[in-house]
């Protein structure tokens, strides 16, 4: 059978096709469609109206809590990537066996057998007021009053974001990485580069698709998140997500949606200027 | 955290407004009553009742947030009544859904009283004649005239009897006084206070002030359930003298500008060290140390104290903010199934129920019928609020207190007699919430 045969090609498009269409196009134009209906205390009002719009876009709390949301998103895309960028470095290019690239790769990937929300959770007996780093810090003496900082703050929240997904950093900049042709690497020694002329004229411009990848993923997965920011905050600190579900939860539908539309577009244009950055389907 | 108590504390916080209450959390329940019950049921000898023959094989539909939703209930009516019950737990918005968009997907609604203020308009359910409620007579009466006792306050918010009565049975505004027609049969309820720590704040605690008073800095917490929290908020800042409400369950916008002003300028000075959502999360602040006062709900308080860690419910001088639901019927009720839905209200008011509630805290309408059910030192305990002679175990086998213990906040009279406010919802419900978003943001 001929391999162009549009039945044959229709046969491969369609499932993937049915999947997405499915579980990505109808769900979000369902939220497009409720984002603009009305609503009272207990029911959805089919509906045009903008004011879900003008509320969200009209409140000064909107753009205070998308400012919290970007200091998170900023924070943690930077400390992943200080962190993330050693870690593929020394795993790339200093463990020499792929059997040892190997074992070291299962070990960072060991936190990820448990929910990320009990990896969450378990911070905060560790970083409560009486909690192990506290008593530890009192019982050594550096400190003489726990230290109250370290939970149901912004540092905590960073801090769980960070050790969330660090890996999603790690993951796509090892796999540029290993890419990387060693005879580059070795024509440039030849050439007379340093060691840090050959990491910043070598191997960050050859890795920029993998800090691509990794940063869209942080950057989404920050923007969108709302657990670990209510449970690392405490309740006492906001971003888009928690806002969107202290909404839900009181059956503010519309505005609700609203919000998810607006985070949507927000996303994908930060998302889009980092693809303009790097040129990932040139580079993959 | 054992199976019994767990399953305990879900049924008390998806009342309250839990948003994933399982079937499984639900089901739980269920075994771990049915337990309970066996051996309740040996207990006491000799059902006086007999229960109408005819219903038999009749199947009825109840769906309510789970707290009253207990399969030993529709297994005991089984055995009493011979009446099939069909429960659905959901969480309470949806409860209100469920009245409003699908009124021919149940028989009984087991909802709370300020969201039976919000369905009642839809027409969707339908009020009982008094004549036939075998119990009405012992139904106490806050439910009535919104008086406990002749003397007692009518308290602020939506007072269970202001929903209670319409003057017609096809009415949708609700009647003034006492009718004929009761629009919901109350089944459970209960008061709200703080939950203090007494070995850390080492000192008497007696009015609402002190949850913003600047020497809890940084150890207090208020929960983040807007319709709720607001409340408590409410209760605080009239009782530091800062805002005079007309209604505190019913604020005006200015009113709510107030409150969350008082509230915000307390949270950006570092008074709270977090806000909780649900059940566990209150229980966790405080047996750590994070939180030395707090709202918090009864069972969360007997969940501290189980760990061993002190805890107290503690009375205040401004009284309670309470709630309570109760079982409403139906539109489409009718014929033998009406007949069945009656008698099993009846029953339901009879005492076994009653018992079997107020056995883990909380208090049944017709607390008369339910002596007959529980042993003098539980009645004692928990209404009376004398010091029990035995330790006290729940329906579920878990011990609750030990031999000594009093209830804190005293005997029953003590404690419904002085609510202060009723959960409610409010005509500015909207603008509330989006100010109570503004608070957790700022």
């Amino acid at each position: 059978m001929n391999r162009y045969n549009p039945v044959v090609i229709i046969a491969q498009v369609s499932p993937i096709s049915a999947i997405l269409g499915l579980f990505l196009i109808v769900p979000i134009a369902t939220i497009l469609i409720v984002s603009f209906w009305d609503y009272n205390e207990f029911m959805l009002l089919p509906d045009f109206v903008w004011t879900n719009y003008s509320d969200t876009l009209g409140s000064y709390v909107t753009y205070k809590i998308y400012l919290n949301t970007f200091k998170y998103t900023i924070l943690t895309w930077f400390f992943t990537l200080v962190i993330g960028f050693p870690v593929a470095y020394f795993l790339c290019f200093h463990v020499k066996t792929l059997r040892w690239q190997i074992v070291l790769f299962l070990i960072c990937t060991i936190p990820f057998w448990t929910s990320n929300i009990i990896r969450m959770i378990s911070w905060i007996p560790f970083l409560g007021r009486n909690g192990v780093f506290n008593s530890m810090l009192l019982n050594i003496g550096l400190i003489g009053e726990p230290l109250e900082f370290l939970l149901f703050s912004d540092f905590a929240i960073v801090l769980a974001f960070v050790h969330l997904y660090t890996l999603f950093m790690v993951v796509p900049i090892f796999n540029s990485m290993m890419r990387i042709d060693r005879t580059v690497m070795e024509a440039a020694f030849d050439a007379g580069a340093n060691g840090w002329q050959m990491l910043t004229n070598v191997v960050i411009p050859l890795c920029k698709p993998g800090i691509a990848i990794g940063s869209i993923f942080v950057v989404t997965l920050v923007m969108g998140d709302y657990i670990t920011v209510r449970l690392m905050g405490g309740g006492l600190r906001a971003s888009v997500g928690v806002m969107m579900s202290n909404e839900i939860s009181l059956l503010l539908y519309p505005p609700a949606a609203a919000n998810a539309v607006v985070l949507l577009a927000v996303v994908l244009i930060l998302v889009s200027l980092m693809m303009r950055v790097v040129d990932l389907k040139k580079e993959l | 955290m054992d199976k019994t108590s767990q399953a305990g504390n879900s049924v008390e916080l998806s009342w309250k407004k839990k948003q994933n209450v399982s079937r499984r959390d639900v089901l739980k329940t269920g075994s771990a009553v049915v337990a309970g019950a066996a051996i309740g049921i040996n207990a006491i000898t000799g059902f006086p009742t007999i229960w109408a023959q005819n219903i038999k094989n009749i199947t009825l539909r109840q769906f309510g947030t789970g707290v009253s939703n207990i399969n030993a209930i529709a297994k005991r009516a089984k055995q009493d009544l011979g009446i099939t019950l069909q429960m659905t737990a959901l969480d309470t918005d949806s409860t209100a859904q469920r009245v409003v968009t699908q009124p021919r997907s149940f028989d009984i609604a087991d909802i709370e009283y300020f969201t039976l203020k919000k369905v009642w308009g839809s027409g969707n359910m339908q009020p009982m004649d008094i004549r036939k409620l075998k119990y009405y007579d012992k139904i106490v009466g806050t439910f009535k005239n919104g008086k406990l006792t002749p003397t007692s306050k009518i308290a602020q918010g939506t007072a269970p009897h202001t929903v209670s009565f319409v003057e017609n049975p096809t009415d949708r505004k609700f009647a003034k006084g006492e009718t004929n027609w009761y629009t919901m049969v109350p089944t459970i309820y209960n008061a709200d206070t703080l939950g203090i720590r007494p070995d850390l704040i080492k000192r008497p605690i007696n009015s609402w002030t002190e949850l913003l008073n600047p020497e809890f800095k940084g150890k207090a917490s208020i929960l983040n359930i807007a319709s709720i929290g607001i409340m408590d908020a409410a209760m605080v800042c009239e009782a530091m003298g800062e805002v005079q409400y007309g209604d505190k369950g019913n604020m005006t916008q200015v009113e709510i500008d107030k409150t969350m002003a008082i509230f915000t300028e307390a949270k950006q000075a570092g008074q709270f060290r977090a806000f909780w959502k649900t059940f566990d999360e209150s229980v966790n602040l405080m047996a750590s140390g994070e939180v030395v006062i707090q709202s918090m709900w009864s069972p969360a308080i007997t969940k501290v104290r189980s760990m061993g860690i002190p805890c107290i419910y503690q009375p205040l001088k401004e009284g309670y903010r309470s709630w309570g639901g109760g079982l409403g019927l139906s539109r489409n009720l009718a014929g033998l199934e009406l007949d069945a839905a009656y008698e099993y209200i009846n029953w339901y008011l009879s005492g076994w129920v009653g018992g079997l509630l107020m056995r883990q805290g909380y208090y049944s309408a017709a607390p008369e019928t339910s002596k007959l059910y529980m042993s003098d030192d539980e009645w004692g305990f928990w209404f009376e609020g004398k010091a029990a002679k035995n330790d006290i175990v729940n329906p579920f086998g878990q011990k609750m207190e030990p031999a000594g213990a009093k209830r804190d906040g005293g005997s029953f009279y003590e404690r419904m007699g002085k609510v202060e406010c009723w959960n409610s919802v409010m005509d500015e419900n909207r603008y509330m919430v989006r100010k109570w978003n503004e608070f957790i943001a700022s």
